[in-house]
C-alpha cells in the first residue's frame, strides 16, 4: 500500500551492473495492485530488464494511459518520468514525447481495455508510424478497476467471474501489430519472467516499434474455471516458439547452443538477439509467415508466445520525418527563429 | 420603373465574382483583388465557398475601398455571373444601379436581367474557344480574359497585371507570355466592343503603404515558426487545414539545417484530433514547443485531453479556426461560436487563456506569444481565429519580429538547480504567483523526476485524495489564472470625441465592421466608447469600462452572446448593463449591420422623459 513507506536501505552485497546500480535502483514505489497480480510480475520483468542493460534510470520515459496497468509505471524505475496521462490515449502522449527528445527511452505501458478497446486506434496509428518505443500491453482480458467486465481481448466463449458468456470475438493485439508493420512483435506470459525478461530487453534495444502483449492473469476477476486468461489455462496452452538470449555489447556468445538450433540477429545499432529455436521451423524474419502461424495456432485454441518477429533494419518516425539528430526539445531561440530580416522579406514577398 | 442612374464610384465599391467551384477562378480572382492593391487602393476580398471539392457555386467578393474599410460591406455593386446554376440569385443581389457582367455567347430571354442595371455582355467562350483547343486551357484562361475585360472596363493599368503575372510566372516563359496574352485579349474586346469605362472606377491612389496582403491562418502559421514550434499534430478539418499546411511551407523554407538538411520541426498528420491533442501534449510535456491546428468539433473532441492539460499543467497551444456550429454546423461560414467551449473546455472546474487576433497581423503576434504564455503558465493557450481572419487575404500592417526576444521557456528547474539542493515540488508554488517549477524528463539521474496524473495529487506529485490537499491544488490554479490576466494581450480602448454614457465592447475579426461602424454611428448622432478585448482571463480595465457607462454593447459573430456570459460570469457584471449584438448567419459581420442594430437601439433609448411629454 502507497502509505506505507517502502525502506530505502538494502543489503550492501547487492549485485551491481555496469554503471554501478543495483537491482533496488529500478524500483518504484510499493504496488497498490492485488497481491498475486500479474502485472506486478511484468513490474518485476521490467526492473530486471532495465538492471542488466544497464540503463540510467532517468534517461527512460514510461508512459502509460488508465487501468490496473496503467498504474504500474509507478512502481518501476522511481527515478524516470512518468506520465500516467488519459484512457486510450497512451501512444499520442508517448509519440509526442518521442519527437520532442529522440535520445530517451520511451516504454508505453497499456492494458487491454486502454489499448483494445477504448485506444485502439492509437495503438494501430502509433504502430503504423513506427515510434521507436516498447508497447508492452499487460493483457488480463478484463476491467479490473471497474470490478470484472470483459475487455475486447476477451475470447469468445470465455466466462466471467459471474459467470457471463462472452459473445464478441476477441482482437489478438499481436495479429494487428503484425499486419500494421510493428517492426518487433512477442507475446509472453507475466508467469514466465525467463521467457518475459529478454523480450523486453531485446525490444527496448530494438530502434522501432516494439510490441510485446503479456498474457497477465487479473486474480481478482479473471482466474476462475472457464477464463482463457487464467493462470492454469495460459499454462497449459501456452506455444513458444523461441527463448531469446540478449547479448549486450561486444561480448561473444558463449551460451551453448545446439548446432541449428539458434537464429542470431544483428539489429544495425550492433545489439544482437539470439533466438533459441523451439519450433525449428518458425522463422522470426516472416511476417507474413508469421501471420499465418499465429492463425493457425489461435484457431488451435494456442497461445503462440516468443519473439514472433523482428525486422533488424527497422526505421523509426524520426527517420522518416528527417528530423535533426539534436533533440527537438534542445533546440533554442536562435536554432529556431528565423529573425527579423527574414521576416522583412517575407513582407516585401507579400506586397 | 424609374429610370435608374447607373452607380458611380471611383475605389468604393463591391465585385462579386460568381463561379463553379474547381473551376481554376480563385488565382485570377485574386489576381484582380491584387492588381487593385497595387494601384495603391486598399481592398478587403472574401471567398464564400461550399464545403465542397468541384462543382457547388462559390463566390469571390472584392471590396474596393480607398478608405480603406476592411470589413465586409454588405451588397454587391458588380456582379461578375460565371455560374448559370446562381444567376437568377446573383442578379437579384446587385445594388440597384449596378452592373452585371456576363458571359453572352450564348443569347439568354431579357427575362433573364433586370432593367435598373447595367448589362455588359462579354462573349468569353467564343473568344476562348477560337483561341484555344485544349480544354484544360480554355478553362483557365477565361478566367484571365474575364479579368483583362475588367481591366478596361474599370479603367485599370495593365501594366500593373502584366507586373503581377510576371511576378507569378518568374521564370516560367511560356506560361506567362500566354497569361499576358489571354488579359490582352480580353481587355482588348471590351474596349473595341463596349464603353470603357463604366461607373464605377479604379484610380492610382496612396492609400496602401508598406502595409501587406495575407491570409490569417499563413500569418498564425508563421507566428508559429518565429515561437519556436517544433511539433505539430493535426487532423484535417476546414477552415484550419490551410494553418497546419502553411506552418509546413514555412517550415520547408526556415527550418531545415543548412548542413544536413534535416528538419528542426516535426509534423504528424494525426489519425484524429485527440491524437493531435495527445502528441502535442506528450511533446510539450517533454520540453518542445508543439501546438495543433482545429475548428469547433476538433475541440469537442479534444475536450479531454484539455482538463488533462490545465490540471496536470502541461503547456499546450491550440489555434481555433473557428466556423459555424454546432455539431457540422457550416463547416465553410465563419463565426465566433467556440468562446465559452474553449474557456471552461473540460468537466471539472477549469478555465483557458484565450486570446483573440484581430487580423493576420496580430494572428502573427499571438501565435507566437501563445507558446512563450503556454510554457510559462504551463497551461493550454488558445489561439481564437475564424474562418474570415484564417482564410480570407487581408491588408495588414507588416510583420514585425525583436532580434532581441528570446523565447519565455518559463520555470524549469535545472540539473544545476537540482545539484544545488533546490527543493523541487512539482505542484510548489514558491513564488506566490500559483506557478510551480517543472523538470523535463532525463534531467538528472537521481532528482527531479515525478509521476504526472490527471489524477489529484499533493504538491510533491504525491497521489492523494485528502480534501484540504485537492483545494489547495486548485485554489493555486486559480492564482495561476490571475497571474496570466497581467501576461495576455491588453484591451484597447478608443473614446468618443465627447463624453458618451455608452460603450461597445468587441473583438476578433470584428475589428473593421466595428471602425467602419463608429464612423456610421456618429453621422447618426450616435456617440461610443469602444473597448477591443484581446485576452480572457479580461484585465481588470474590462470592468472599469462598463462601470463607466450605463449601456454596453457586446458585439459578436455567434447567436448566445457567449462572450457577453463570459463578461458576465467572470465579473459579476448585471446583465442588463450588457446589451447583445449578434450576427451568426455565417456571413462576416458588416458595419452597416453593427450601426443598424447598435442605432436603432440607441434611437430607442432616446424616448422623451413622460414628466417632460406630459407638462
Amino acid at each position: 500500500m502507497t502509505y506505507i513507506a517502502k525502506p530505502k536501505f538494502h543489503h550492501p552485497a547487492l549485485k551491481k551492473n555496469a554503471l554501478g546500480f543495483t537491482h533496488r535502483d529500478y524500483e518504484g514505489k510499493i504496488s497498490t495492485l492485488c497481491a498475486g497480480c500479474g502485472h506486478d510480475s511484468i513490474t518485476a520483468s521490467i526492473i530486471e530488464a532495465c538492471y542488466e542493460l544497464s540503463i540510467e534510470p532517468h534517461r527512460v520515459a514510461k508512459i502509460s494511459g488508465i487501468g490496473c496497468s496503467s498504474k504500474t509505471p509507478d512502481y518501476f524505475l522511481g527515478n524516470s518520468h512518468g506520465f500516467n496521462s488519459v484512457h486510450g490515449r497512451m501512444p499520442s502522449v508517448l509519440t509526442g514525447a518521442n519527437l520532442a527528445n529522440r535520445d530517451l527511452i520511451y516504454l508505453g505501458v497499456s492494458g487491454d481495455g486502454d489499448s483494445a478497446s477504448i485506444g485502439f486506434g492509437q495503438f494501430a496509428h502509433s504502430i503504423r508510424r513506427g515510434v521507436n518505443m516498447t508497447y508492452i500491453v499487460e493483457n488480463n482480458g478484463v476491467y479490473g478497476l471497474t470490478k470484472g467486465q470483459f475487455s475486447a481481448t476477451a475470447d469468445r466463449g470465455s466466462k466471467s467471474k459471474k459467470g457471463v458468456l462472452n459473445t464478441d470475438n476477441a482482437i489478438d493485439l499481436v495479429a494487428i501489430a503484425l499486419q500494421l508493420g510493428a517492426t518487433y512483435v512477442a507475446r509472453s506470459f507475466s508467469g514466465d519472467k525467463g521467457q518475459l525478461v529478454p523480450l523486453i530487453k531485446g525490444a527496448i534495444q530494438h530502434q522501432g516499434a516494439a510490441f510485446i502483449d503479456v498474457i497477465s492473469p487479473c486474480v481478482a476477476f479473471n482466474n476462475h474455471a472457464g477464463s482463457t486468461k487464467s493462470f492454469d489455462y495460459v499454462r497449459e496452452h501456452n506455444d513458444a516458439v523461441n527463448r531469446l538470449d540478449v547479448i549486450t555489447g561486444r561480448e561473444p556468445i558463449t551460451v551453448d547452443y545446439a548446432p541449428g538450433t539458434v537464429q542470431v540477429v544483428e539489429q544495425h545499432d550492433g545489439t544482437r538477439l539470439a533466438l533459441r529455436k523451439i519450433d525449428a521451423d518458425y522463422d522470426a524474419h516472416d511476417r507474413v509467415g508469421a501471420m499465418a502461424f499465429l492463425a493457425r495456432h489461435t484457431a488451435k485454441g494456442q497461445i503462440v508466445t516468443g519473439l514472433l518477429y523482428v525486422d533488424p533494419e527497422a526505421e523509426d518516425l524520426h527517420a522518416h520525418l528527417e528530423t535533426v539528430d539534436a533533440p527537438l526539445n534542445s533546440l533554442e531561440s536562435d536554432d529556431l527563429c528565423p529573425g527579423s530580416a527574414v521576416l522583412e522579406k517575407i513582407n516585401a514577398s507579400l506586397r | 420603373m424609374p429610370e435608374q442612374k447607373p452607380i458611380s464610384s471611383v475605389n468604393d465599391f463591391v465585385v462579386r465574382f460568381a463561379n463553379v467551384n474547381g473551376s481554376g477562378s480563385a488565382s485570377a480572382n485574386e489576381l484582380f483583388a491584387r492588381a487593385i492593391l497595387r494601384h495603391g487602393v486598399p481592398v478587403s476580398p472574401r471567398n464564400i465557398f461550399p464545403s465542397n471539392i468541384q462543382g457547388l457555386p462559390t463566390w469571390y467578393e472584392v471590396r474596393v475601398t480607398e478608405e480603406g474599410h476592411l470589413g465586409a460591406r454588405g451588397g454587391v455593386d458588380m456582379m461578375v455571373a460565371m455560374n448559370p446554376q446562381t444567376w437568377d440569385k446573383d442578379v437579384a443581389s446587385i445594388e440597384p444601379g449596378g452592373y452585371l457582367f456576363y458571359d453572352s455567347t450564348k443569347p439568354l430571354p431579357s427575362s433573364k436581367f433586370r432593367g435598373d442595371i447595367t448589362v455588359i455582355g462579354v462573349p468569353l467562350t467564343a473568344i476562348t474557344n477560337s483561341t484555344y483547343s485544349d480544354p484544360r486551357q480554355r478553362q483557365l484562361f477565361k478566367n484571365i480574359i474575364y479579368l483583362g475585360a475588367l481591366c478596361a472596363l474599370l479603367d485599370m493599368d495593365p501594366k500593373l497585371i502584366e507586373q503581377l503575372i510576371g511576378e507569378q510566372y518568374k521564370g516560367k516563359e511560356k506560361l506567362l507570355s500566354s497569361n499576358v496574352h489571354a488579359l490582352h485579349l480580353g481587355r482588348d474586346w471590351a474596349l473595341q466592343n463596349l464603353k470603357c469605362p463604366i461607373g464605377l472606377r479604379v484610380k492610382k491612389a496612396d492609400k496602401v503603404g508598406d502595409r501587406i496582403f495575407i491570409e490569417g491562418n499563413s500569418a498564425a502559421a508563421l507566428g508559429a515558426v518565429y515561437g519556436g514550434a517544433t511539433v505539430c499534430a493535426w487532423y484535417p478539418i476546414t477552415p484550419s487545414s490551410s494553418l497546419a499546411d502553411a506552418f509546413a511551407a514555412h517550415c520547408k523554407r526556415l527550418r531545415h539545417d543548412p548542413k544536413t538538411g534535416k528538419a528542426k520541426y516535426a509534423i504528424v498528420q494525426g489519425e484524429d484530433e485527440l491524437a493531435s491533442i495527445g502528441i502535442v501534449i506528450g511533446a510539450s510535456w517533454n520540453g518542445a514547443r508543439a501546438f495543433t491546428a482545429t475548428s469547433g468539433p476538433g475541440i469537442s473532441l479534444m475536450t479531454e485531453f484539455i482538463g488533462l492539460s490545465y490540471f496536470a499543467e502541461i503547456p499546450a497551444v491550440i489555434m481555433n479556426v473557428q466556423r459555424a456550429g454546432p455539431s457540422t454546423g457550416m463547416p465553410t461560414r465563419t463565426q465566433q461560436c467556440d468562446i465559452l467551449a474553449c474557456a471552461y473546455a473540460s468537466h471539472g472546474d477549469t478555465k483557458h487563456v484565450l486570446l483573440f487576433p484581430e487580423d493576420p497581423a496580430e494572428a502573427f503576434e499571438f501565435a507566437a506569444q501563445a507558446f512563450d504564455l503556454a510554457e510559462h503558465l504551463q497551461t493550454t493557450i488558445f489561439v481564437m481565429l475564424d474562418l474570415d481572419i484564417g482564410m480570407n487575404h487581408r491588408l495588414c500592417r507588416p510583420l514585425k519580429w525583436d532580434d532581441a526576444r528570446q523565447f519565455d521557456r518559463g520555470k524549469i528547474m535545472t540539473t544545476e538547480m537540482l545539484e544545488e539542493g533546490r527543493d523541487f515540488g512539482r505542484y510548489l508554488d514558491v513564488d506566490g504567483d500559483g506557478i510551480p517549477y517543472r523538470t523535463y524528463p532525463g534531467t538528472h539521474p537521481t532528482k527531479g523526476s515525478y509521476f504526472t496524473r490527471g489524477t489529484s495529487r499533493d504538491r510533491y506529485a504525491r497521489y492523494s485524495e485528502e480534501g484540504p490537499v485537492y483545494a489547495d491544488n486548485m485554489q493555486r490554479l486559480v492564482r495561476k489564472f490571475e497571474t496570466a490576466q497581467d501576461m495576455v494581450p491588453r484591451p484597447l480602448q478608443a473614446n468618443a470625441g465627447k463624453p458618451t454614457k455608452y460603450g461597445v465592447i468587441y473583438f476578433g475579426s470584428t475589428s473593421p465592421a466595428m471602425d467602419e461602424a463608429i464612423g456610421l454611428l456618429e453621422a447618426r448622432g450616435h456617440l461610443l466608447d469602444r473597448m477591443r478585448i484581446r485576452a480572457f482571463p479580461f484585465h481588470s480595465s474590462v470592468a472599469s469600462f462598463i462601470a463607466d457607462h450605463d449601456f454596453v454593447y457586446v458585439v459578436e459573430q455567434n447567436r448566445d452572446s457567449q462572450l457577453r456570459s463570459l463578461i458576465v460570469n467572470e465579473n459579476g457584471i448585471d446583465p442588463v448593463r450588457l446589451i447583445p449584438i449578434v450576427h451568426y448567419d455565417g456571413t462576416p459581420i458588416t458595419a452597416r449591420f453593427i450601426a443598424k442594430s447598435i442605432g436603432d437601439h440607441q434611437d430607442h433609448l432616446k424616448v422623451t422623459p413622460l414628466r417632460k411629454a406630459v407638462s
